[in-house]
């Protein structure tokens, strides 16, 4: 906290990482390259990666300064929500920003979410794939009928006031976030739809622009059995508390 | 009277919903007075016969297949019109390449996975 009172951001980025020893340079490289004219910071959180991404920040903090990129590690996994958390705590920017560090979030795409925030005046500016200049790549069949069916099943009976509900590459006022994640209590990506749709029941403004998101990991391994359980849980969790 | 019983259930949980002092149980609530509402017109139609009641029977089924009809739609309608990025993947590996040229030379070690 004594750092961030010192210095002064209009943007923070949140940087969740684990054994992104690679794609954690490219992504600062890639930030630093598409935010020429803009004050901010990157605030890598890293779970205690095994790989060595913790000396690859080092490394990028003499490059890029320690004022302008983050890191704030911790011992171990402990869970995105938590992650957040940690990553606001250090951040001293009006607005936060959280994109995922294996580059399927783009970071050409932050001037679209500053500037939609600016126009709009909005709470949250959300990534969206499935609208118009959005999309996926990497994805099979199987993969996109999950997703399809994810979404009209959420649609129609959560009307959750966004289009994506399971993307997490957001912008958000510092406020906002602080109280989105002190009530929403989900794991994983039904964290991610738990956020929008507590936002869109308090009322927040919310406006989307669209993201492309190319997925160079996952493909069919991401989505088993198991993860649809979780997400149908998660749905009747929301139907109940919101 | 069934009609009178399912409309007065429907003004329950609509003004239960907004007086309740936490807010939560909302959603579930809207769904539950749709159903109820639903419900109170398919009853009323069923009393008072103005339509033959053999057909009356059968509208649950009907409702529950249109249901069925809007997902597969939405879901097929969905998947016809997936918006795909191909050239995203070929820009991402050219962005990757020059990223690791530019930190390579300020002794970033990208060298590795």
């Amino acid at each position: 906290m004594e750092a961030a009172a010192s210095r002064k951001r209009a943007y923070s980025i949140i940087v969740p990482t684990y054994n992104e020893r690679l794609n954690v340079a490219l992504i600062v490289y890639l930030i630093f390259k598409h935010l020429p004219d803009v004050n901010f910071e990157i605030i890598i959180v890293d779970d205690g990666s095994p790989d060595g991404t913790q000396d690859i920040v080092k490394q990028l903090q003499q490059v890029y300064g320690e004022d302008f990129v983050l890191l704030r590690a911790r011992p171990r996994k402990l869970g995105l929500g938590t992650a957040y958390l940690h990553g606001l705590k250090h951040a001293s920017g009006e607005f936060v920003i959280i994109m995922d560090a294996d580059l399927s979030h783009h970071p050409k795409y932050l001037p679209s979410f500053i500037r939609k925030q600016k126009e709009t005046g909005a709470d949250i500016v959300t990534g969206t794939r499935y609208v118009k200049n959005g999309g996926v790549h990497g994805w099979n069949l199987m993969r996109k009928l999950t997703s399809r069916g994810a979404n009209v099943l959420a649609q129609t009976l959560l009307q959750p006031g966004a289009s994506d509900l399971t993307g997490s590459f957001r912008l958000y006022k510092r406020d906002v976030l602080e109280d989105l994640i002190s009530s929403c209590v989900s794991k994983g990506y039904v964290f991610q739809m738990e956020m929008i749709v507590r936002a869109t029941r308090k009322g927040y403004h919310i406006e989307e622009v669209p993201i492309t998101f190319v997925d160079r990991v996952f493909g069919i391994s991401k989505l088993g059995g198991s993860e649809i359980v979780e997400y149908l849980k998660g749905l009747v969790y929301l139907l109940l508390t919101t | 009277m069934p009609l009178c019983f399912a409309f007065h259930l429907v003004i329950f949980f609509l003004f239960y919903d907004s007086k309740t002092p936490h807010p939560q149980m909302k959603h579930i609530f809207k769904i539950a007075a749709i159903l109820v509402a639903i419900s109170a017109i398919w009853i009323a139609l069923l009393e008072t016969s103005t339509v033959p009641r053999s057909y009356t029977w059968l509208l649950p089924i009907y409702l529950v297949v249109a249901l069925g009809c809007y997902g597969l739609f939405m879901v097929g309608f969905g998947l016809m019109f997936f918006p795909t990025c191909p050239r995203e993947a070929v820009l991402l590996q050219q962005d990757i390449v020059e990223a690791k040229e530019f930190l390579g030379k300020r002794g970033v070690d990208v060298g590795s996975e």
